[in-house]
């Protein structure tokens, strides 16, 4: 595929992305929606939200105007280079902000300097993966800023928790950390959680762990009956959507497990708001194929 | 549904009750990060007279540009905790009688609602199109080049801005309320009970 089709295709991710309520979290949204029952403020609030999700897909406009970071996990065949996937994408962001599917988010940290169209040290953000089967697979995440902020790394054992080195102890620190955030990440939200690693590929598991489709079940029997627990315990906080009260505070936990030094424990929460802006892309054989 | 007009008075935004669903007309502008650290340590005079008795909404928008001509296609509340440390010297030092944004603010913000006739008001985070909508006209905008479309001050004209008075001029607050319910949701699932 020619570098200006790659680009193109890239766009139409982002478009996506930016535009269009993923299935799996409007399917988790319906099902709030009936659990918060009819003339609750939490119902009409989560029926507000998909109706903003269908007009922000109707008119091709940002569901949120915190278009966030762009993350693109990538993976690639032989028969790509690293750089010119890089290069297409990045064309691709200019394009999508000129286009007002992507606000401009890349501010210089010293001299506050905004670059205007999306582009900046690390930014978008690429995670490239080399694979033996040609072609290429790419899933985009638009982290919000808000969502981000609410974020939170804790280190095991940690004493006001009361949290140990076991699954009990990454229990309470995911409650923990949902309940810091109450209404601040626009609830409800899909919790990431990386248990393991170091500071940074903690933090990067988390988010990976974002990607999952919110109906799957984890492979790992351990973490998936913690997920199902968490999720349950999350939704008995009561902060609800948009921080009104509810029954609805998350739609999803999601956790993954990375090997770790002898020294550290981490567990890092990365929450993302329901306004969950992802999409993937598969091109094979110079066809492109988006879910 | 309770209709407000901007710009208002404070007698006026006294009546209005944390849980009390409005909708709001007339001109307001936005302002974040950069512009309320702007505001504190300026005398704002570019904004002065726009935000006495009128609103501030928190907001970092995405902007489409045709022409001269500036519309808001996305502009959802953006959080507004980061403002705590400026926002009651704001309404104290312009007369801001409301505060738009999501997630509620602190005690100094709840204190200066009561002290100065001023409210915090919630939209539903994420409702971008929506909100945008109910933009119907981009008047004016400060310090864009400087500061960039997020952070600018854009002086907007609103019609029927739906939102919801979640912090009072008369010490409540929603957002302490649910503070406090799940706080006590917290202490027995952590404890596992």
């Amino acid at each position: 595929m020619g570098h200006e089709k790659l680009s193109d295709s890239f766009l139409e991710l982002i478009r996506r992305a930016s535009t269009m309520l993923p299935p799996d979290v409007e399917k988790a949204m319906s099902r709030a929606v009936e659990l918060e029952g009819e003339g609750a403020s939490a119902a009409s609030s989560l029926a507000l939200m998909l109706e903003n999700a269908r007009q922000a897909s109707e008119g091709s406009t940002p569901i949120c105007q915190d278009t966030g970071v762009l993350l693109f996990f990538v993976e690639y065949g032989p028969d790509y280079r690293q750089k010119e996937i890089e290069d297409a994408a990045r064309a691709a962001t200019i394009a999508a902000t000129e286009k007002y599917y992507l606000r401009p988010n890349a501010v210089d940290s010293v001299t506050g300097k905004n670059s205007g169209n999306n582009l900046g040290e690390m930014f978008p953000y690429f995670h490239l993966d080399q694979r033996d089967e040609p072609g290429l697979r790419v899933r985009l995440m638009l982290k919000g800023g808000g969502s981000e902020n609410v974020g939170a790394q804790y280190k095991l054992p940690d004493g006001q928790l009361k949290a140990g080195r076991d699954l009990e102890g990454v229990r309470r620190c995911v409650i923990d950390a949902v309940f810091n955030a109450q209404g601040k990440g626009c609830a409800p939200g899909v919790i990431g959680v990386g248990i393991g690693g170091d500071r940074g590929t903690s933090y990067l598991g988390s988010k990976e762990q974002l990607l999952r489709d919110l109906g799957d079940t984890n492979p790992d029997g351990t973490l998936a009956e913690l997920e199902t627990q968490l999720f349950a315990e999350l939704n008995q906080l009561g902060i609800g959507p948009s921080g009104f009260g509810g029954k609805t505070t998350v739609l999803g936990v999601k956790i993954g497990k990375m090997h770790r030094l002898p020294a550290c424990f981490f567990v890092s929460i990365s929450y993302v708001c329901w306004a969950y802006r992802k999409a993937a892309m598969t091109v094979e054989g110079g066809e492109v194929t988006y879910d | 549904m309770i209709k407000i007009q901007l710009p208002v008075s404070p007698d006026e935004i006294r009546k209005l009750k944390a849980g009390d669903e409005v909708v709001i007309t007339g001109v307001m502008i936005t302002g974040r990060d950069t512009a309320h650290k702007h505001l504190v340590e300026t005398d704002g005079e570019d904004v002065r007279d726009l935000l006495k008795d009128s609103m501030i909404y928190h907001c970092g928008p995405v902007v489409k540009k045709e022409g001269d001509k500036y519309s808001f296609v996305a502009a959802g509340p953006t959080t507004s905790i980061r403002e705590e440390p400026y926002e009651a010297d704001v309404i104290e030092k312009y007369g801001v009688r409301g505060v738009i944004g999501k997630g509620g603010m602190g005690s100094a913000t709840l204190a200066a609602c009561g002290k100065f006739g001023s409210v915090y008001l919630s939209a539903v985070g994420g409702l971008a199109t929506i909100l945008a909508h109910s933009v119907v006209e981009v008047v004016d905008v400060h310090k864009l080049d400087e500061w960039g479309a997020p952070e600018a001050m854009w002086v907007i004209r609103v019609k029927d801005f739906p939102a919801v008075v979640t912090m009072d001029a008369h010490g409540n607050s929603i957002h302490d309320d649910i503070a406090a319910l799940s706080k006590a949701n917290y202490d027995r699932l952590i404890a596992g009970e």
